[in-house]
């Protein structure tokens, strides 16, 4: 369960980001979705500990995590995969993977992990991280990151971006699959319909408010409408 | 074979530069301790012979040796010990050698000990030479000196790795190498400097590319942690046809200070030359991605240092 009780965010330059936000859910599988600089990755930020609201709580299972640190809140079993994945000069894959699992990996379960996310394995598993990545291979990375913690909460943050169609169709697998086999919270910020088809729920967020918030089956076909009145509503 | 005669301290000194207490029988190696050599082993293809004019050895490797191994490392546990040490390497045409150096200073006393070593190779058409050199101290009272000195002449069509690793405890250090490099010959110079406390380092590299389709490729990782400070030079002269390309990656944390000085001379028009150098603190959000991960942002640091200077 997730819970922004009255939640607002100002960056240090004055922009109200997030206005009083609140939402509540304990379905297993929600997708955030809305326009660009509406303020998801703001949102997803917030629930990692990132950046701490300048007013309103956050909860998770009836536990109050605002005050706590971007680890205790890692520790406590919340997962972020970034939109755009950090890039390390001499940490190799399966370091990261290592560092994930919470365990130091044979590679042998690097490859598993990798392969999931449809990297020809052995190629990767030594490689650093660094710039020498393809933007959508350290994008799957990232994700495969995100699957090794396996923690309550695991969010997304467009997982589409950059991914090839092959790989693309072979994730949504893999998400299909975590929600049936695993007893986590799988959040997932997309824009992608067959991302939005798959959720339990759906909320909009639109210029830093929740425009729509429900059914996922319901509401992923009023927001394809054109000119959603959801997208529209947060102006 | 273990050696006889090291107390602990000085094997796990020997350990700290070498990754390990022993050499293999057969092998070729030396020992110098306090100032002394005190154990020596040669092959069939590598000669090792003490100088009798200056301290050091000489250290001779047949033409067409295949794959061998020498270890020359050097260990000072005598507080106040300062020696300077000539160690000249003949590397015969052909021959596939790795030699490992090293200087590990375990200084409990009051006065400083220093060990300056001079390295000459002189490197022969189409050898392959892997050169790597650890320092190492120890000890918290009297300094700690190591200036390491190297030059190297490359030969037609032959190629030398030099890996040097400066992690812990040497509290003033001042490396120097200058390479000649000839035709098809190129040379790569990987180092890895880690300073804290007040540590000083400096490096200096000094590249003359002779040779048509010679090359060179510098690269240093370092960090500068607590008040230490660093000052990084290379000059790479472009002489003829040839390549160079310097490289400076730095991570400054504390009071920590880092100077890179790059200079590239082109001197012949077919010379191409390339310096990067990028010097800051550790990006925050690969703090964040991993503190994401459970660790704590201490643990987050160590583990970016650690995997930046592997
Ligand atoms: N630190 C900041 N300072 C100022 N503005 C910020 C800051 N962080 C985010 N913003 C702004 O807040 C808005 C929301 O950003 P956010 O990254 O949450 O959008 P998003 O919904 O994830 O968009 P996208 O779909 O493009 O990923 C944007 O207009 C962005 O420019
Ligand atoms: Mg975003």
């Amino acid at each position: 369960m997730i819970e922004f009780r009255n939640v607002s965010y100002t960056s240090e330059d004055g922009n109200d980001i997030i206005k009083d936000v609140s939402f509540k859910f304990s379905e297993r599988f929600v997708v955030i979705t809305g326009p660009n600089g509406s303020g998801k990755s703001t949102v997803a930020r917030l629930i990692a500990g990132i950046i701490k609201p300048t007013s309103g709580r956050i909860f998770i299972d009836d536990k109050d995590i605002t005050d706590l640190s971007v680890t205790e809140r890692a520790q406590e079993g919340i997962s972020y995969g970034f939109q755009q994945p950090v890039r390390f000069k001499g940490l190799t894959v399966k370091d990261l993977l290592s560092l994930a699992s919470g365990q130091k990996l044979t590679t042998a379960e690097a490859c598993t992990l990798l392969s999931k996310v449809g990297l020809c394995a052995r190629d990767y598993v030594g490689r650093e991280a660094n710039a020498s990545l393809s933007g959508g291979e350290l994008k799957r990375i990232e994700i495969a990151m995100i699957m090794a913690r396996n923690t309550r909460i695991s969010v997304f943050d467009e997982p589409e971006a950059g991914i090839d169609l092959w790989s693309f169709n072979n994730l949504i697998n893999v998400f299909k699959e975590l929600h049936e086999n695993t007893q986590g919270t799988i959040i997932i910020i997309s824009h992608q319909e067959r991302i939005l088809k798959l959720a339990d729920r759906i909320i909009v967020i639109a210029n830093g408010v929740v425009t729509a918030d429900g059914e996922g089956s319901k509401l992923y076909k009023e927001i394809q409408t054109p000119g959603c009145v959801y997208y529209r509503k947060g102006e | 074979m273990p050696f006889k005669g090291l107390d602990a301290e000085q094997i796990d000194l020997l350990k700290a530069i070498t990754g390990r207490t022993e050499f293999d029988e057969g092998s070729a190696y030396n020992l110098r301790l306090n100032g002394q050599g005190v154990a020596r082993s040669v092959t069939e293809n590598i000669n090792i012979v003490p100088k009798t004019d200056a301290p050091g050895i000489d250290i001779y490797i047949k033409a067409g040796t295949k794959n061998e191994t020498v270890h020359i490392p050097v260990l000072l546990s005598q507080s106040g010990l300062k020696e300077t040490v000539f160690n000249d390497f003949h590397i015969g045409d052909d021959a596939v050698v790795t030699i490992v150096a090293g200087c590990g200073i375990n200084n409990h006393g009051h006065g400083d000990s220093e060990h300056s070593g001079i390295h000459s190779f002189y490197i022969g058409k189409n050898a392959k030479v892997k050169y790597v050199e650890k320092h190492y101290g120890v000890g918290n009272a009297g300094k700690k000196v190591m200036n390491p000195t190297t030059y190297c002449e490359l030969g037609e069509g032959s190629y030398m790795e030099m890996d040097t690793v400066q992690i812990s405890g040497v509290d003033d250090t001042s490396r120097k190498t200058t390479a000649v490099v000839g035709r098809d010959a190129k040379i790569v110079v990987k180092e890895k400097i880690l300073t804290d406390g007040d540590q000083k380092a400096r490096t200096e590299f000094s590249v003359d590319l002779n040779g048509e389709n010679s090359g060179a490729h510098l690269v240093s990782r370092s960090v500068a942690k607590e008040n230490s400070s660093q000052l990084f030079v290379s000059d790479i002269r472009g002489n003829a046809p040839s390549n160079g390309h310097s490289e400076c990656d730095a991570i400054v944390m504390d009071n920590g200070r880092v100077v890179a000085e790059p200079r590239l001379s082109a001197n012949n028009i077919d010379a191409a030359l390339i310096h990067e150098a990028a010097i800051g603190k550790i990006a925050g959000e690969q703090i964040i991605k991993l503190m994401t991960l459970g660790l704590t942002e201490k643990e987050a640091e160590e583990q970016i240092i650690n995997g930046f200077l592997k």
